[in-house]
């Protein structure tokens, strides 16, 4: 039934999205300079709704319900954005009944700006002036780099780092590998002991684009005009040709990821190392429980001996919705929702959001051991990435079209032909014909 | 000759084997994943991917059903309230409307009568997913769209259920019978309901029970109508949590379990109302 109706819905959302962005093309023009200006206080009692998919955030948002009765705030809720949410915000924005508020991830939200889905915030009280509190690249990719413009406020974010069985480096008295050559050397050790050092995920593009980010790539820009693709730059194709090494050579496993085997291979200890986001820790925790106590976190291996780099994979953002009548009140929610401290702490208790502001990483319930790594105060390691992680990073107008081009050839790969180079080059020449369809200004 | 009757039972037997392995392997085939997905119910987490799927380990089927109620409220239980709600009521006044208009097709002549009867055929071809998108844009411009009745009011329509009726209906109400009610001083509408409906029964069980998988399945409309969680269907329901797990692995438990205890009703309404399946009630009887 899923299967049938997913394919379904892709369908739809991809003619719900070019009649859109015919709309969006033809009207946007002279909308779009001119929301800066007007954001005042509503007169009376204001209700806010607000779409999201976090487990739990009815709680967090109770608290604000609580201290502020004359603007209170629904939430709604639905599937993840790629699962549906996002084509439901499309919808509604063109039937003319969005949300006030709603979750999107960084790399959909160029597709809402594209589109002109989003309502420019940056004239709303203490929305400019927060800049300073969040980590900086959050903050370039809720204004694009745009002057005057604010169009979300950061909610969380997925610092990567290297997640790795302490206790089965040390017994094979491997050295933890800081570097990505140091790495590869550890990759042959482990395998030759009959283990992998990690598998490859077919499926997790914007996990490689996390690997790119790390290396200083970028795959998108939008210097004036138009926009430039650039998934085959050298940094790109360096992260490429590193992996299809480790391919080739069968040193990492091919176990798709978020499966029973996936999570087998690391409850048995045949996969040793996961290089992977903030929020991984649960993963692991929950899928591979026997290995409790045997797991370190370490920062990601690096390009050049001595740096300190590191990826995002992940992360969103709550954004005022094109149409809301009231953006001076849903600026202010957003902001208290990301910003301060009780309604960080309760999205992190009830859904392990980890926060975009710099005081956030401070939290108290961030500063303690994990019983699962050992008693390691693992947070601390993904506090310094989140620092650490390139704030020029840009995602492009059609990441799901992207991803999807990028993941089947990655399957190929996986299955024995061409190699992670050609799958960038595919992807790059689909995406500058998907942005071109899309009647979205690109560099060819 | 004794070739012959040598041959026949073992041709009898070679083809009776054959069929029973087809028929073996595709009741394997659908009922192995619900043996999985009851397996998978009894595991704990820590259990559920460290043990083989198709065995018990530690039988823990209650205690996670008294999390699944648990968690976030009882959201779940209410999921389940809604799709029988949705799915009772849609499929009882779609097959009474279906009836209605299925019997009027076969009993009554009037003009536009075979353009009416094409037109609900047509609409049998059209997919109810393709209709969501429109229905939904509809729904907005009467602020309908997230309320009880965006998601009930496509469910009581049934084209399908129409075609039946109508075959139904012309092949199982003699006309002569009706001609005695009418002679007894019957109006059509109590003629329709207190005789036409017995003799069709069996057909309109047959669309009630089409009509309920159908509104307990449908997932894109409620996936585009509703952003409320307490009106959710549980195939809704349970897809929003599934696309979560990836983030929030505790709740892969739930979705499991859930996805179990949501094919029950479905079972039982098979079950319950298989027996008013009997075939052609009125043939024969009136000569």
């Amino acid at each position: 039934m899923h299967i049938k109706n997913s394919k379904r819905i892709v369908a739809l959302g991809v003619l719900a999205a070019i009649s859109l962005t015919g709309c969006a093309a033809g009207g946007s023009g002279g909308s779009a300079s001119g929301d800066a200006a007007a954001c005042a206080p509503s007169d009376g009692k204001v209700d806010l709704t607000y779409t999201s998919w976090i487990p739990g955030i009815d709680k967090v948002v109770d608290i604000w319900n609580k201290e502020n009765p004359d603007v209170q705030v629904t939430v709604q809720t639905g599937p993840n954005g790629n699962g549906g949410t996002y084509k439901n915000f499309f919808n509604q924005l063109s039937a003319g009944n969005a949300p006030d508020l709603g979750q999107i991830e960084y790399d959909a939200l160029p597709n809402f700006r594209v589109q002109d889905g989003l309502t420019n915030i940056a004239s709303c009280k203490n929305v400019t002036e927060s800049k300073d509190d969040f980590i900086d690249w959050t903050w370039n990719q809720v204004t694009f780099g745009e002057k005057d413009s604010v169009y979300a406020i950061p909610q969380d974010t997925g610092p990567m780092a290297m997640y790795y069985r302490k206790d089965l480096f040390e017994k094979a008295g491997i050295p933890v590998p800081t570097t990505w050559d140091e790495y590869a050397a550890a990759a042959k050790t482990i395998r030759s002991q009959g283990g992998y050092i990690t598998n490859f995920p077919q499926n997790d593009v914007n996990w490689f684009a996390g690997l790119v980010w790390q290396a200083d790539g970028r795959w998108f820009s939008n210097e004036g005009d138009k926009w430039d693709v650039t998934l085959t730059s050298p940094e790109s194709e360096k992260v490429a040709d590193y992996w299809q090494g480790l391919i080739s050579t069968d040193l990492v496993s091919k176990v798709p990821a978020w499966t029973d085997e996936w999570n087998n291979a690391y409850n048995t200890g045949s996969d040793w190392t996961w290089i992977s986001a903030v929020w991984g820790a649960n993963s692991i925790s929950s899928g591979a429980p026997d290995t409790s106590g045997n797991w370190a976190v370490a920062p990601m291996p690096q390009w050049k001996a001595g740096e300190n780099k590191a990826g995002n994979w992940g992360g969103s953002s709550t954004a005022v919705l094109k149409g809301s009548k009231h953006p001076y009140e849903a600026a202010q929610f957003a902001l208290w929702l990301n910003t301060s401290d009780e309604a960080l702490t309760a999205l992190n208790k009830e859904a392990n959001l980890y926060p975009a502001t710099k005081a956030g990483l401070k939290l108290p319930v961030l500063s303690e051991g994990v019983d699962f790594y050992g008693g390691q105060k693992i947070y601390d390691t993904f506090a310094t990435a989140a620092n650490e992680t390139n704030s020029d990073f840009v995602w492009g107008p059609t990441m799901t079209q992207t991803y999807g081009d990028v993941a089947d050839g990655f399957g190929e790969v996986l299955g024995g032909s061409g190699t992670l180079t050609d799958a960038l080059k595919t992807g790059q020449k689909k995406t500058i014909d998907a942005l071109d369809a899309a009647a979205i200004p690109v560099n060819k | 000759m004794t070739q012959i009757s040598a041959g026949a039972p073992k041709e009898k037997l070679a083809s009776r084997t054959a069929a029973m392995i087809v028929m073996g392997i595709s009741t394997l085939y659908f009922l192995v994943p619900i043996w999985w997905l009851f397996i998978g119910s009894t595991k704990s987490r820590e259990q559920f991917s460290s043990t083989a799927g198709l065995w018990f380990a530690d039988f823990n089927l209650f205690t996670n059903i008294g999390d699944l109620f648990a968690y976030n409220d009882g959201v779940y239980l209410k999921w389940m309230l809604n799709s029988i709600i949705y799915a009772s009521f849609g499929a009882l006044l779609g097959t009474l409307f279906a009836a209605m208009c299925g019997y009027a097709l076969a009993k009554y002549r009037f003009p536009g009568r075979e353009l009416i009867f094409n037109t609900v055929l047509g609409g049998v071809l059209v997919p109810a997913t393709a209709l969501a998108l429109p229905l939904f844009l509809i729904f907005s411009q009467f602020n309908a769209t997230n309320t009880f009745w965006s998601v009930f009011l496509p469910s009581i329509v049934s084209p399908f259920g129409v075609y039946l009726a109508r075959i139904f209906a012309a092949a199982s109400v003699p006309d002569e019978l009706l001609e005695a009610a009418r002679l007894d001083g019957a109006g059509e509408v109590r003629t329709f309901f207190s005789v036409s409906r017995r003799l069709m029964t069996p057909a309109l069980v047959t669309i009630f029970l089409f009509q309920f998988v159908a509104i307990w399945n449908n997932f894109f409309l409620p996936l585009i109508m509703l952003r409320d969680q307490t009106l959710f269907p549980v195939t809704l329901g349970l897809y929003t949590w599934n696309s979560q797990v990836n983030q929030i692995p505790e709740i892969r438990t739930f979705v499991i379990i859930g996805a179990f205890l949501s094919i029950i009703p479905l079972i039982i309404a098979f079950l319950s109302l298989q027996r008013f399946w009997r075939g052609g009630l009125g043939a024969g009887s009136v000569k």
